[in-house]
């Protein structure tokens, strides 16, 4: 709900430089170093020790019980539907975003506070929410439960569903993102292209695209992370079918409930490390896009 | 409540160029001194160091003869009106100007009378409820002024007061400022690059050139007698002759005016000549006066009631003369005309200064 | 409508517009609408009774009083955390700036399952806290560490970037008028950050309203205890009970839309009042 990152063309260089001040301007040491300390151990306990744990615990069973675990058939399909739905929903929200994006960033139009408003409903719907509506509409008592049912077609705990869910709430990501960045680079590029002869795909391809690509680049790992991560919409869809319907944030979860500890984390691990990952790119991206 | 500054420097990173050093001056009780020079000629900073805002690394700063150079800028009872006017923006007008008041524990009642006299004379009594941002630029320069006075300073300090608003309003806020002073007699630094700002409405002026102090004087002294090559060409838009001392005279070519009289044969000059120093004359024949020389019109630019004449002298060297219009026209000189240039007063420096 | 649109010589508006709501109406608008039109098949009597049971009112209770303490840390700790970021330079300083986004970055089953092994009994904290007489995992205090948790990155990246572009010259101005730095925090400062704090408090309240995956784990689920509302619309989905679960998701929906529409008043008013220019 809300708006998860800061945009990247929102951020302001994070290291400005500080200004020697002079006594009367700073207050004394002590508070200085007492704030920081707090911060240290609030950080530590809540983010620090928590990454920590989960690789220990990932690793408590040695590396040859993280890798089986890991290889077991039903942690290799969970692996298999979760890249499945990224590769379904990542593509699909970024051609719908870089085309929402151009049209609120390029014209003003009847409707368009409306769209921008309507665009960021994915972010403030609660995720079980988002599962619920899928089953409402193609569930066994759903609006097309009965045809579905008559033409043999499994919606909900099946695999459209979770594909279904994860494209809902990874919808907004990456029109967030680029939207910013493309409002602040202005059109007056592309009517220069124009008035050269450019035509209108040509102009998108060689003049927009390369001065929003690292707006499109966060929005696309932002939107890839939730979808591989997402559990609360997917979960309600599911209904846990081991091996067919599990993605691994449910994968995970599973083992955790069958008191398979290490299983769970290691399993866990992963999603971390794509989360590590999506950090060094949000860093990688603010720092290519900081004019130097 | 004079303020003296003595052998201040402050360097900003170690090692590397001081942004100010060995400055000295003073600035007389009661009255205003302008900081004047370029950018980066640490103006800004030497004001930082007295306001309290800045420790120096070396020497002093009394305000009223006290030593206040380490006291805290909370003590100082100094009034700062920052270029960017730093107004609190989630307060009113009233509250800004209240601020110092507050911060003092001063009783409501003579509080709030105070705040209504620095609005009546800041002329911004009806605005007192408003948010600095639903002001204009110049609205929210004169709080700025108001909040700075409330607080009754020792002195007031201004950093580029006018630097961020239209030449129409600078002039206008620059005459309210000269009748403010008139008003209130506080003694007064004012951190400017104009010249025309600084010789208008300060009774004493310090040129500053990086980091160090060019010349402290009265605007007169300063524009009539500039202390050192660099400030002869950064006041008054001087042209630069270049020659050599010959018979006791700075010759540039054919010209020559006099020079100082401790100058040694063949030592190298400039001359600094003021543009509306300088008469022009279609005669070439009359070439009488050794402070003639004839030159060849290569631009010319029309200045709404003067055209400023480009000349290059046989020398090389290009000066620039302002002619009023109505001379100009019964002159009645085009580019690519000789013209003959009377010299009628110029500030010559001997020995091989680099500005 | 009657001000002038913006010249359209750049082309793609047709195409645009028309992709961008199809794609709008097909992935969200419809699937969203099956949940109001499903709450038009309830009579008012019933949607009444389903969203006012004891069970229910629990549920509300522990998930509004839990979200509400978490996002209250959270403008404490955010406020510390974007004050220390900003201000001090420190070691380790840029990797903490990074690592503040890891709530959002972290899938939420994972810092689920973290979390509660963590502060369970036998875990790294819970064993210390055990020793105190204080229970933290499947208990309502184990919710609000997973809300809080979450929220954590809301009110700092919302104070964030207002502390960096406050003015040297706004706290100087105030030293010079003779203000202690404590007293240009509280009076000038402070006041400066209350809209990003309040903006922040919202969107970490909504989200932890919301929230399932990292709380699930830690709460243990005991029906009128420690059950959220998102969990209690899943076990009615569960039963075959869609009325419920929808009559539930509505409330949910109409207390989260509330609390964002809340934050877009609040950006227009703070925007309108201080930043407003009168074209003078």
């Amino acid at each position: 709900m809300g708006r998860p990152f800061r945009s990247v063309s929102a951020l302001t260089p994070s290291t400005p430089v500080l200004r020697q001040r002079a006594h009367g301007l700073q207050g004394p040491a002590f508070v200085r170093w007492g704030l920081i300390g707090a911060t240290l151990l609030l950080l530590g306990v809540f983010l620090v020790v928590p990454l920590v744990a989960v690789f220990t615990f990932a690793f408590q069973k040695g590396w040859a019980a993280y890798g089986a675990s890991l290889v077991r058939p039903a942690s290799l399909a969970a692996m298999r539907l979760t890249l499945l739905a990224a590769v379904i929903a990542v593509p699909l929200n970024l051609v719908f975003g870089l085309a929402a994006a151009w049209l609120i960033a390029r014209y003003r139009f009847r409707g368009r506070s409306l769209l921008l408003t309507l665009i960021d409903l994915p972010f403030s719907v609660s995720p079980v929410i988002a599962g619920l509506i899928f089953v409402l509409l193609f569930g066994r008592q759903g609006w097309f439960g009965a045809w579905l049912l008559d033409h043999d077609v499994r919606v909900i705990f099946a695999v459209p569903g979770i594909v279904l869910a994860t494209v809902f709430v990874t919808f907004p990501y990456v029109v967030r993102e680029v939207l910013p960045v493309m409002e602040a680079q202005g059109s007056d590029e592309e009517e220069a292209a124009l008035t050269l002869g450019a035509s209108g795909w040509r102009t998108f391809w060689s003049v927009t695209l390369p001065k929003v690509k690292w707006g499109v680049l966060y929005g696309v790992i932002l939107c890839n992370a939730r979808a591989m991560g997402e559990f609360g919409a997917v979960s309600v869809v599911s209904g846990h079918v081991r091996g067919v319907t599990t993605t691994l944030p449910l994968h995970a979860e599973i083992l955790y409930n069958e008191y398979d500890l290490a299983g769970a984390f290691a399993v866990a691990s992963l999603l971390t490390l794509l989360a590590l990952v999506t950090l060094v790119v949000k860093k990688f991206v603010e720092w290519r896009s900081q004019p130097s | 409540m004079s303020i003296v500054v003595e052998q201040l420097a402050r360097r900003f990173s170690p090692g590397g160029s001081p942004a100010v050093s060995e400055v000295s001056f003073q600035a007389p009780a009661g009255a205003i001194t302008s900081l004047l020079g370029p950018s980066g000629a640490g103006k800004s900073t030497l004001l930082r160091l007295i306001a309290g805002l800045e420790i120096p690394d070396e020497g002093r700063v009394l305000i009223d003869g006290v030593d206040c150079t380490t006291m805290p800028v909370q003590q100082r009872g100094v009034g700062v009106v920052f270029q960017s006017y730093a107004l609190f923006k989630h307060m009113t007008v009233r509250q800004n100007v209240a601020f110092g008041l507050e911060i003092r524990r001063v009783p409501k009642a003579e509080r709030e009378a105070r705040v209504e006299e620095m609005l009546r004379m800041v002329q911004l009594e009806h605005l007192g409820g408003r948010y600095p941002g639903q002001l204009s630029g110049g609205q929210r320069q004169r709080v700025a002024f108001a909040r700075a006075l409330a607080i009754r300073p020792r002195v007031l300090l201004l950093d580029e007061p006018f630097g961020a608003l239209d030449t129409r309003v600078r002039e206008e806020l620059r005459e309210w400022l000269h009748a403010l002073h008139e008003q209130t007699r506080l003694t007064t630094l004012l951190v400017t690059h104009d010249q025309q700002e600084a010789l208008e409405i300060s009774q004493h002026v310090v040129v500053m050139s990086e980091g160090r102090v060019a010349q402290a004087a009265s605007p007169a002294e300063v524009y009539d007698r500039p202390a050192s090559p660099f400030v002869a060409s950064f006041i008054g838009g001087a042209s630069v002759l270049h020659g050599e001392v010959r018979a006791g005279r700075a010759a540039m070519g054919a010209l020559s005016v006099a020079a100082p009289v401790a100058a040694r044969e063949g030592e190298p000059v400039q001359a600094f000549v003021r543009p509306h120093d300088i008469k022009l004359a279609r005669s070439l024949s009359d070439a009488a006066g050794a402070s003639t020389a004839l030159g060849r019109v290569e631009r010319l630019k029309s200045v709404g009631g003067y055209v400023k004449v480009f000349l290059r002298l046989p020398t090389g060297d290009e000066v620039t003369v302002e002619v009023p219009r109505s001379e100009f026209d019964a002159l009645g000189v085009v580019e690519g005309d000789s013209v003959r240039a009377d010299v009628r007063s110029a500030t010559v420096f001997v020995g091989d200064y680099s500005i | 409508m009657a001000r002038p649109l913006r010249h359209r010589v750049l082309p793609g508006f047709r195409l645009t517009l028309g992709y961008t709501w199809f794609y709008l109406g097909l992935v969200v608008l419809i699937p969203l609408s099956s949940l109001f039109l499903k709450t038009f098949s309830l009579s008012w009597e019933a949607f009444w009774s389903t969203v006012t049971t004891a069970r229910a009112l629990a549920a509300y209770r522990l998930s509004f009083g839990a979200s509400l303490a978490a996002a209250l840390a959270n403008v404490v700790f955010g406020l510390l955390v974007a004050w220390v970021l900003v201000r001090y330079r420190f070691p380790g300083r840029d990797v903490l700036e990074s690592l503040v986004d890891l709530p959002f970055a972290l899938p939420t089953a994972v810092a689920g399952l973290t979390l509660t092994t963590l502060f369970s009994a036998k875990g790294w904290y819970g064993q210390h806290l055990e020793a105190l007489g204080i229970q933290v995992a499947y208990t309502s205090v184990g919710v609000a560490v997973a809300l809080t948790f979450i929220g954590l990155p809301f009110v700092v990246r919302a104070v964030q970037p207002v502390l960096e572009e406050l003015d040297a010259d706004v706290e100087e101005a105030a030293a010079t008028l003779g203000a202690s730095p404590w007293q240009t925090f509280r009076r000038v400062l402070f006041p400066a950050l209350v809209p990003a704090l309040l903006s922040g408090f919202t969107l970490a309240f909504a989200r932890a309203l919301g929230e399932y995956g990292s709380v699930v784990f830690i709460s243990g689920n005991m029906p009128l205890r420690t059950e959220i509302v998102p969990l209690l619309i899943i076990t009615r989905l569960e039963q075959y009970d869609y009325e419920g679960a929808t009559a539930i998701a509505i409330v949910m929906l109409a207390a989260s839309f509330s609390l964002l529409l809340a934050v877009n008043l609040l950006h227009r008013w703070s925007h309108r009042r201080w930043d407003a220019r009168s074209g003078a």
